[in-house]
């Protein structure tokens, strides 16, 4: 038997088009910025507030201001064009593109696959995530690893930034950290790892309760997504238009 | 009130079809199967309709209304404007039987591929004891009162009739991971999700939690934690290592 001979590619008559092409263009704008200051390779650290933007954090190779260099510089300087940020954003990138709800966005957006339910895809093949590269997606545990350490760091950064006192900068860094804890801890993998392999949670109280707190967490796990990476942008953005001397920071206690 | 709604509603079989266009009458209150019941009453007597319950509870009356995969009793007419062409048609996913019925028997046959429970061999039927977080966990998934409108709307086998063979679709995913998540269930569910049931096809877009009539989430639940416990099996190099030392099965 034959499916029901229906030749529209859908009859969807909302504006189905509108979220993938959304987030396209979103993730589209975030990547411009990201790039361009990842090889500016300036205006990441202001020296008078210790503020330094969570995109150059930790900053480990040789060519890093020596102030902005909190776990020294075991790295030589860097060949060519690259910058200090190419060291960690493949961690950071990583997390974000092997992330649950990540692949969600570009599978729909980027690979229309599908662009939105009941849409039929354009591609005449699909394999999913069963074979390379796609299959890589399952490594996302260990970009959780990674990007937990980087966390930690810019908790470190945050802290270490209010030895000069209080501004704005300090309030923004504390929020940027405060999002992006949110959103590792809301991970899917994480989920996993504190209590969702178990099967038995009334044997683990407490690993159940970490469950069921990560949970909430995960049912926002597509706006802590969002929110943490434009804050991250708009945080880099406020370090550097204070580094650059374009504006001056707002201090509470100095 | 009462107004004259314009439909246009899928009519034919396997040797082939079209939409054909039906001005009928909607009063208030009322759902998509009320006025599809409404032309069958009064214009189209040989209409095939599949329903049973109108509650949203027995999953029969599954379809796509304005190319969305819909309940037709869960639809009321109160979403629709009244100027607005209201367009039926029969999933598309499965074989068609006659204008919106289709053949779903490919969702038995993945349900028939699914073990079943298998508790411990040293346990007899009324000794099994449970705690309530436990049982809770699994519930959710009981909820599912296979409409099959998940099955209908994943891409994977919406638009690839060819990955019909080696995908069951979310539901019997969900029916595996609600297996594998149950404290007295003995059987090794891991391998046979990503081996046999094609779940390394799921790319996670949510088309199914987003079409569920009972809101179950799929993919969040059952799905992903499915993925999670494939990947600490066969793909997690940290576990590989420490199976290699120290020689665990």
């Amino acid at each position: 038997m034959a499916r029901a001979e229906i030749a529209a590619r859908t009859l969807r008559t909302d504006r189905w088009w509108l979220p993938p092409l959304t987030t396209f263009v979103g993730l589209l704008l975030i990547s411009i910025y990201a790039a361009f200051r990842t090889f500016q390779g300036d205006f990441y650290w202001v020296d008078q507030y210790h503020y330094l933007t969570p995109m150059y954090s930790p900053c480990l190779s040789e060519e890093c201001l020596p102030a902005a260099s909190h776990f020294g510089q075991p790295l030589p300087a860097l060949p060519g064009f690259l910058t200090p940020p190419v060291v960690i954003i493949p961690f950071l990138l990583g997390f974000r593109i092997t992330c649950y709800y990540y692949r969600k966005a570009y599978y729909r957006a980027a690979w229309a696959s599908p662009p939105a339910c009941a849409v039929a895809e354009p591609h005449s093949k699909y394999t999913g995530e069963t074979r390379f590269p796609l299959i890589a997606q399952n490594l996302h545990r260990y970009f959780f690893y990674a990007a937990s350490i980087l966390l930690l760091i810019n908790i470190y950064d945050a802290i270490v930034a209010f030895g000069t006192g209080v501004g704005l900068g300090n309030i923004i860094l504390l929020v940027n950290v405060g999002l992006l804890a949110a959103y590792t801890l809301s991970c899917h993998s994480c989920r996993h790892i504190a209590g969702g392999r178990l099967k038995h949670f009334s044997k683990h109280p407490v690993r159940y309760w970490m469950w069921t707190q990560i949970s909430k967490l995960n049912n926002r796990h597509m706006l802590l997504a969002w929110t943490s990476l434009i804050f991250v942008c708009l945080t880099d953005l406020y370090v550097a238009l204070v580094a650059s001397g374009t504006i001056s920071d707002l201090r509470f206690i100095n | 009130m009462s107004y004259q709604g314009k439909f246009r509603v899928w009519r034919g079989d396997d040797s082939g079809g079209a939409l054909e266009d039906f001005t009928v009458e909607v009063n208030e209150g009322e759902v998509v199967l009320d006025i599809i019941h409404r032309l069958q009453a009064t214009q189209a007597p040989d209409l095939a309709v599949r329903w049973n319950c109108k509650a949203g509870k027995c999953g029969s009356c599954s379809a796509e209304i304005n190319g969305r995969p819909r309940l037709m009793c869960m639809t009321r007419m109160s979403v629709f404007e009244e100027s607005e062409t209201i367009t039926v048609t029969p999933m598309r996913t499965f074989p068609i039987i006659r204008d919106l019925v289709t053949d779903v028997s490919f969702n038995y046959t993945k349900a028939r591929e699914v073990p079943s429970f298998a508790p411990p061999k040293d346990l007899a039927p009324g000794e099994y004891r449970m705690q309530q977080v436990d049982v809770e966990r699994s519930q959710e998934f009981r909820k599912c009162i296979e409409c099959f409108l998940c099955q209908n709307t994943c891409h994977v086998v919406r638009d690839h009739e060819e990955n019909k063979e080696a995908f069951s679709g979310p539901r019997f995913l969900m029916r595996v991971a609600e297996l594998e998540m149950h404290p007295l269930d003995t059987a090794d569910r891991v391998d046979q999700a990503q081996d046999e049931h094609g779940l390394g096809y799921c790319n996670i877009t949510k088309c199914c939690s987003e079409v569920c009539p009972e809101h179950i989430h799929i993919t969040d639940n059952a799905l992903i934690p499915m993925k999670e416990r494939v990947a600490d099996r066969k793909y997690d190099p940290v576990v590989w290592l420490g199976n290699k030392l120290f020689r665990r099965s």
